[in-house]
């Protein structure tokens, strides 16, 4: 039976734990990336956050974990372990429709629902987050993160970065 | 004075998880190597990418093998203070990089298998296998998309791509066969469902290059002759070089951190 002092203290450590930002996309946070995925309290008040990443060789994880344990210090909670899991595996699912929302007015196309990394030759639309426009292309399948890939806008000319379906 | 390599205790899960872990750090190792050299830069981009997802496989892979050995070693001393004799990756993924049909069309062959073992480890019945498994089969489709488009630009491209591309398919042919490696340690972890029987991917892969290529305008060769060594630490003349460079800063500077 967790206490309510317990409880209190797991939502005060996941709510700090949530304004972490990722670093390389630092209009998203972990929480809208789902990479946030559970806040855990033991009888004894230690404090266990589990995060999961985004690709197994994200370089972002390391300083996330550092970040959160900083947060967590600047909220009272000291000594938390941070854990990664694997499974089930990170999906772009995931992303809030919040998260999405703020991806695309930072500039970068979020993931198309029901995109599919299986189709081999597939054709997939993406929006064009500066003006909107349908006319894109690919560029390359891999862009500035492993997160991402580097599209073009035929209307407007603009490059611009897609997040993967994943 | 160097840092001696260390010894494994190679029981056959540790050699499984090792075998895996090792063809995604060399293979990520060779494709870090055309950081800054690469035809263009979004494929300078993409090349460093993969080499990125290969090297995070192969820690959790390393890390995975630390825990079932049960030793002191962990992800680090596995990578940097094994000699070539230790190490077990294919003998494929060891091959210079060459010029960029070489390296694409290494990676296709690569990637044609292990797209397919991912998915099919995905029902291993050790569940971290099954979770590296889930979250690599990701990465790897990607991969397997990016190298298939790339053979078949390059092969149904120029002369000058053609032939480049067809000389790659021909000179790495031979160490296609060993993709499908099994011996006795995996016996018994093919019998409890831990492994995957990498037999059971040959008609996937067997189809799909012979697709690939057709469009590409590429012959397949026709040679079953195939070279193997790699998984039991018989390795080509490239590997150690490879590891020299790899190694040399924990070899000469142990625990170097920074």
């Amino acid at each position: 039976m967790v206490s309510i002092a317990g409880n209190d203290l797991r939502v005060r450590a996941w709510e700090a734990a949530a304004q972490v930002v990722d670093p390389e996309i630092p209009v998203l946070t972990i929480a809208d990336l789902g990479v946030l995925r559970d806040v855990t309290v033991g009888d004894d008040g230690h404090v266990e956050i589990a995060i999961t990443p985004t690709y197994s060789g994200c370089p972002a994880m390391n300083m996330i974990a550092l970040e959160i344990e900083l947060a967590l210090v600047r909220e009272g909670i000291d000594g938390a372990t941070i854990k990664t899991i694997l499974s089930p595996a990170w999906t772009t699912d995931w992303m809030t429709d919040d998260g999405r929302r703020k991806l695309r007015d930072y500039g970068v196309a979020p993931p198309q629902a029901g995109g599919s990394r299986r189709a081999l030759f597939g054709v997939e639309i993406v929006a064009c987050p500066q003006c909107g426009s349908s006319e894109t292309r690919v560029l390359s399948e891999f862009g500035s993160t492993s997160c991402k890939a580097l599209w073009r806008c035929n209307a407007c000319r603009e490059p611009f970065d897609y997040f993967k379906c994943h | 004075m160097a840092t001696p390599s260390i010894t494994v205790a190679e029981t056959p899960l540790v050699l499984y998880a090792l075998r895996r872990a090792d063809d995604a750090l060399i293979l990520g190792h060779r494709l870090s190597e055309w950081c800054g050299h690469a035809p263009m830069m979004e494929e300078d981009m993409a090349l460093a990418n993969i080499g990125l997802d290969l090297i995070g496989q192969a820690r959790e892979l390393y890390s995975y093998a630390a825990k079932a050995e049960g030793k002191a070693n962990d992800e680090d001393s596995f990578a940097y203070l094994r000699d070539v004799r230790q190490y077990r990756n294919l003998l494929l993924v060891e091959q210079p990089n060459g010029d960029f049909a070489r390296t694409i069309v290494r990676q296709f062959f690569y990637s044609a298998f292990v797209d397919a073992y991912w998915r099919a480890m995905m029902s291993s019945t050790d569940a971290m296998l099954a979770a590296i498994a889930a979250k690599s089969e990701k990465e790897s489709a990607y991969h397997l998309r990016h190298s298939a488009e790339w053979v078949i630009r390059l092969g149904d491209g120029t002369n000058e791509s053609h032939r480049r591309a067809q000389m790659a398919v021909d000179d790495l042919w031979a160490f296609t066969g060993e993709l499908f490696y099994a011996d006795d340690a995996d016996a018994a972890l093919l019998a409890d469902g831990t492994a995957i029987d990498p037999e059971s991917i040959r008609a996937g892969w067997t189809s799909m290059v012979t697709d690939v290529l057709a469009t590409a305008t590429l012959a397949q060769p026709k040679s079953d002759w195939m070279q193997k060594g790699g998984r039991v630490g018989s390795h080509s003349e490239h590997l150690g070089h490879l590891l020299s460079e790899l190694q040399s800063l924990q070899r000469s500077f142990p625990g170097a951190t920074w």
